[in-house]
């Protein structure tokens, strides 16, 4: 009972991992909330669904071109509503507002397109259960696990290892400093958006085909809960957002099974407060301190 | 330009005083009453959240649960103990703002995003108890026959005493925050917002102020959860739900942050504009959030803001060249 629960929350944890790194690499670069971050996610589960439902497009070709097309949808998010602000200067109330909006704007348009309905999600893999001892193990959540580590592997790779990587840790370090080295920080700015988002979409993809649903309103939960993972690992950080998700997806699955079901959710935002009263820089975080 | 506006400031202000006041004998269809009713409500709420997200520069994203907590106090109170409405209202202001107290003590410490984040899990959590404590809220199914206000035995549940009486609240609520926010105390509020660090090294000590704004704020939008629990005499927790709270906060800043002209106006044309325009209430929530993007680029201090802040500069600067004349004639 418990090693099943703490694999499902694995599973649930490495979707919430991806999710996170979007809301952390965003916040690291222009230290702002990308509060439209998790409806991204949500547009990224219905772009795989379409794709795969509409055309006859072979999984490998449909899912990696749902993740471009949230990736562009993300870069267009910061270009029209982050960008116009940020130039002008503007204090951080606006840009959260603007975020805001984003989110709205997003879950609404998609009630609106798709209907309020959950969709169930086209099943292109087999799914087959197997049981080692009297665990219930199938092969889409080892597929879920094993896609979540090999793209947070690659997520860390380039981040520490390219070039643009590198441009990516002097933004985030100082974006004036950065530029005056002749880095291109509005596009670092955009690629970070990218990423981030195609991300969102693996996670969209992973969420509809674990649970066989998505609907406009997921991305609300999923964001929220994402964001809390990002904070418990320390925001800002790519390591810590990896284990702020696993973390929360472990003590939010075995929170639902020994305590409270209809709590399920205030687990997550409950840890999300804990930390930031007594830990605002989570585990793995920077301390930040306020200068003038 | 100024004096013109400020000759027609009065008359205007008068027109619009009666035009309230008599508006129940004016249009006697109790659907535009309950319209604006509704819109009297809302517009506690966009005053209260404009205290501490306009004034303080605190973004909170809970504040449907401080109106839920209100309405839930209340209603509990007179449904069970039987309270007089009046008494109900100051209960659940002084509820909400103990809970607004203990969110804040620690959750004001934060930053800006952190604190709407905080605000928005205490949000979610308040519903989910909502939903989840049966034996104290009846759960989803909600609380039933919430009974109307009485004074001295009079009862006073038609729709035009509660349009009366919402009309008292909300004209208190205006005085006393104008008050307020003209104080020195508004002014600290101000100057916390405008830069924390500023704000200190002149020995305002933002939390005190934060906190103080913040149980003001969570305290009025209680109150106007009773007031509504009583109004509508039923209350169930999808009324109390993040959309909620995104409505207030899209009439703050639609209307302008800092400016409580503009919470009168954003409350007020965003409860009659769905209203106004059935046809397009799908497109509602797509609209604000539309225009709140738009709003942050074009004019992130709203529709309100600006003009206000214009018309204090002005002020200053037509009181001084008055002086001067003073001086030269003399």
């Amino acid at each position: 009972m418990f090693v099943q629960q703490l694999i499902n929350g694995i599973t649930v944890g490495g979707i919430y991992a991806l999710i996170a790194l979007g809301y952390t690499m965003v916040y690291g670069i222009l230290k702002i909330v990308n509060f439209a971050h998790g409806d991204v996610f949500m547009i990224g589960g219905f772009m795989g669904l379409i794709l795969a439902q509409t055309t006859n497009l072979p999984i490998w070709i449909a899912y990696p071109l749902a993740m471009l097309i949230t990736a562009l949808i993300g870069v267009l998010i910061e270009r029209i509503c982050y960008r116009p602000i940020r130039l002008h200067g503007a204090d951080a109330l606006a840009i959260l507002i603007s975020a805001l909006g984003v989110s709205i704007f997003l879950e609404n348009f998609a009630q609106l397109v798709w209907g309020t309905e959950t969709h169930a999600y086209v099943q292109k893999i087999q799914r087959t259960a197997y049981n080692i001892a009297g665990i219930t193990l199938s092969n889409i959540q080892i597929g879920v696990i094993v896609l979540c580590i090999i793209l947070m592997i690659v997520l860390y790779l380039v981040v520490n290892k390219t070039k643009m990587g590198m441009a990516m840790r002097a933004t985030s370090q100082s974006i004036t400093s950065a530029q005056l080295m002749g880095i291109n920080t509005e596009k670092v700015i955009a690629l970070t958006f990218g990423v981030g988002s195609a991300l969102a979409c693996v996670a969209g993809i992973l969420v509809g085909t674990y649970y066989d649903a998505v609907y406009p309103l997921i991305g609300y939960s999923y964001g929220l809960k994402a964001f809390a993972a990002a904070i418990l690992g320390g925001i800002g950080s790519v390591p810590g957002a990896m284990l702020g998700g696993f973390l929360l997806g472990i003590v939010e699955t075995l929170g639902a099974g020994y305590i409270s079901t209809g709590y399920r959710d205030a687990f997550a935002f409950g840890i999300l407060i804990l930390v930031l009263l007594f830990r605002p820089s989570g585990l793995l975080g920077k301390k930040h301190v306020d200068k003038v | 330009m100024m004096q013109k506006i400020k000759k027609i400031k009065k008359p205007l202000a008068v027109i619009g005083i009666l035009f309230l006041l008599l508006f129940p004998v004016i249009i006697t269809s109790s659907y535009y009453l309950h319209v604006m009713i509704l819109a009297g409500i809302y517009v506690v709420l966009s005053l209260s959240l404009n205290l501490i997200t306009g004034y303080t520069g605190q973004l909170c994203l809970g504040h449907a649960a401080f109106f839920g907590i209100g309405a839930y106090a209340g209603a509990l109170l007179m449904v069970n103990v039987h309270m007089n409405f009046f008494f109900a209202l100051i209960c659940s202001f002084i509820i909400s703002g103990i809970f607004g107290l203990l969110l804040g003590i620690p959750a004001l410490r934060l930053r800006g995003d952190y604190l709407a984040i905080v605000t928005l899990g205490f949000g979610e959590i308040v519903h989910l108890v909502f939903v989840n404590w049966t034996e104290l809220t009846n759960g989803p199914m909600g609380i039933r026959s919430i009974p109307g206000p009485s004074l001295f035995g009079i009862e006073l549940d038609g729709n035009q005493e509660f349009y009366y009486l919402i009309l008292i609240i909300t004209a208190l609520v205006l005085f006393l925050l104008n008050r307020l926010v003209n104080s020195g105390f508004g002014m600290a509020m101000q100057t916390i917002k405008a830069d924390e660090i500023a704000a200190e090294s002149i020995g305002i000590y933002p939390v005190k102020y934060k906190l103080i704004a913040f149980i003001l704020s969570s305290g009025l939008a209680g109150l106007a959860g009773c007031f509504y629990a009583s109004y509508i005499s039923y209350i169930s927790p999808t009324t109390f739900v993040y959309n909620t709270s995104v409505t207030i906060l899209a009439m703050v800043v639609l209307g302008g942050l800092g400016s409580l002209t503009g919470s009168v106006i954003g409350g007020v044309v965003l409860t009659l504009l769905p209203e106004v325009l059935r046809s397009i209430s799908d497109y509602r929530m797509i609209f604000f959030g539309a225009l709140m993007i738009i709003m942050m680029i074009f004019k992130p201090e709203g529709f309100w803001g600006v003009s206000k802040r214009v018309k204090n500069i002005y002020k200053i600067k037509a009181g001084g060249a008055q002086n001067e004349r003073d001086y030269e004639s003399r």
